[in-house]
């Protein structure tokens, strides 16, 4: 997969843990951060995968020009089902060589893992996929490594 | 301030209620804020005719991102060195979610010191959505 340049900036930081409800001052207050044993702002634990607005193929975004499979005149502005409606995130694994800081410029690559079916009675027949990324920083240094596990499932999972 | 070895022991937890009455818009903050516009986190016409869910429901790693603040309240900031998580059950607009940390060890290794934690949080109904485990470097 392509590599996807990845500029660390403090207002995102911010916007992010505004999103997940975290006030901790080492996100969005420099002076404050400063003071904590971080020494200055950095990402929360889970902000690396914020990398997906700065991968200009991200199917999960709306593109000019582009059918969009969400909502619009119709339930779906794609005919028939789209691919991606049974895909869920099974499992989600950081490993955190340093804590990401405003100003990094990080260099992340993709790459598929392992493939494991299985069969549930919630959701029929589920089949594993797991997408190893790796973030590299301005001085070419491994910073975090995610293992994600997503998960294709026959029909919706059954909510009973 | 870090967590001192000393000061810990195995089964001690740090709990918080980290969202109550979860709104469809912080959904959508997350969404704006992450970059994933996935129409099954905020398009309930799409959500509920095509997909064929009862409604939308939150991203995974929204659960993710709530329950991170219950590990870096405990072990301090920019001192984790593992977080891992599986999703074991959806979270809807309306939940509140209770998430906790539990010592499993304290250990040295070449000199550092770290906790090794278990992670868990549930919805009000007392069902796990999330489970998993993090480490985090802490001070003898």
């Amino acid at each position: 997969m392509a590599k996807i340049t990845f500029p660390v900036e403090a207002s995102h930081i911010m916007m992010f843990a505004r999103a997940i409800g975290d006030t901790n001052p080492v996100y969005h207050d420099a002076a404050a951060a400063k003071e904590t044993e971080a020494g200055g702002i950095i990402a929360p634990p889970t902000f690396p995968q914020a990398v997906a607005q700065f991968d200009p193929d991200y199917h999960l975004r709306p593109k000019p020009g582009q059918k969009w499979f969400g909502s619009g005149k119709t339930p779906s502005g794609i005919e028939g089902k789209p691919p991606s409606s049974g895909s869920l995130h099974a499992e989600h694994h950081y490993e955190y060589h340093r804590h990401l800081r405003p100003g990094d410029v990080l260099t992340v690559e993709t790459h598929p893992g392992e493939v494991w079916e299985k069969e549930s009675k919630r959701a029929g027949k589920l089949t594993f996929r797991e997408r190893i990324t790796e973030y590299r920083d301005q001085f070419g240094a491994l910073v975090i490594t995610v293992r994600s596990v997503g998960v294709t499932t026959e029909r919706p999972v059954d909510q009973g | 301030m870090a967590l001192k070895a000393s000061s810990l022991k195995v089964g001690d937890t740090h709990s918080e209620r980290v969202v109550e009455n979860l709104s469809r818009t912080q959904i959508v903050q997350y969404a704006g804020a992450s970059g994933d516009y996935n129409p099954l986190h905020h398009d309930e016409v799409y959500t509920t005719q095509v997909a064929d869910y009862p409604s939308i429901f939150a991203h995974g790693m929204l659960t993710m991102g709530l329950t991170g603040k219950v590990v870096t309240d405990f072990v301090g900031d920019g001192t984790l060195t593992r977080f891992g998580v599986r999703f074991t059950n959806q979270v809807w607009p309306g939940d509140t979610l209770d998430a906790k940390a539990t010592v499993l060890a304290v250990r040295e290794k070449a000199g550092q010191h770290y906790v090794d934690l278990a992670v868990s949080t549930v919805n009000q109904d007392g069902k796990e959505v999330m489970s998993g485990s993090a480490t985090a470097r802490i001070d003898p």
